[in-house]
């Protein structure tokens, strides 16, 4: 299941529609990466609010994105972690240090017009990143 | 730390018949959790339990994948006087591990994995127990009891 790529000004919005397989979430990493140079992204948001779990493999592949990104230029944010998702990645052990996240696709896109990804002037803000 | 919880859920009364799920690619991973949520679902587990129950089995049912190659995890439901809950099986053919304690710490990983799949699972679950030797495969066997709603 491919997971669509909108694009919005200088960002990427990625709405995760369903369950994922690692295959689908590998690719989902390659599209991205590949579309932060294509379309000069600097910023990305991945909504995960329909994912009805985060495993390893799941947290893993978000950093990734989130370092790769970074790499490239671009910030990403995380958005719609569902509170009992929230609470058994607690669990696992599995965190999302140094990556930005917000509680929906709203505050994602506040959050990076805050920190100034919006504009090529301003590249660095003072966001919520944890830093953990 | 001891290597497992002890499964009192296999002393247990099981209910129906197991529910199987073949693990033999990526996409049999998300099946397995999903069947594992109705499951869950239908015992009626909260659904932040529900959700608790998939991660496990995610974790467990990748291990499968990525050690063994395929194995099957299979799902009972269960009855200890009034209390209800559920058992997940997870078995394979593969190369065992060798070192099943050292398999339980966080962090520990001969994959190249966050190295969190087993611990976090017993985390998850009230009862967890793996019976594994190198060459004869692995067996991992986990409940959880619904929280009682008095």
């Amino acid at each position: 299941m491919e997971v669509p790529i909108l694009k919005q000004g200088h960002y990427l919005i990625a709405s995760i529609q369903s369950a994922l397989s690692d295959a689908d979430l590998s690719q989902l990493r390659e599209a991205l990466i590949a579309r932060v140079g294509k379309f000069r992204a600097r910023g990305v948001i991945v909504d995960v609010t329909a994912l009805d779990v985060m495993d390893s493999f799941a947290v893993r592949t978000l950093r990734d994105i989130a370092h790769m990104a970074r790499l490239r230029g671009a910030e990403t944010v995380i958005v719609g972690i569902q509170p009992e998702v929230a609470f058994a990645m607690v669990q696992l052990g599995l965190t999302l240090k140094g990556i930005a996240t917000a509680l929906d696709l709203e505050e994602g896109l506040a959050f990076l017009d805050r920190q100034g990804h919006g504009r090529l002037e301003n590249r660095q803000g003072h966001g919520r990143i944890d830093r953990g | 730390m001891g290597v497992s919880k002890t499964v009192r859920g296999m002393g247990a009364s099981t209910v129906g018949d197991d529910l199987r799920c073949l693990i033999a690619a990526d996409v049999d991973i998300v099946q397995a959790r999903q069947t594992g949520r109705e499951l869950a679902a239908e015992i009626g587990f909260s659904a932040g339990d529900q959700t608790v129950i998939a991660a496990a089995i995610s974790e467990i049912a990748r291990n499968i994948l990525m050690y063994a190659k395929r194995g099957e995890v299979r799902f009972t439901k269960i009855i200890d006087g009034t209390r209800q809950g559920l058992i997940v099986v997870a078995q394979d053919d593969g190369p065992g591990i060798r070192d099943v304690s050292r398999a339980m710490q966080d962090g520990y990983s001969t994959s190249g994995g966050l190295g969190l799949g087993l611990p976090g699972a017993r985390r998850l679950m009230d009862e967890f127990e793996v019976a594994s030797s190198p060459g004869h495969g692995t067996r991992i066997t986990m409940s959880k009891w619904k929280r009682s709603s008095a």
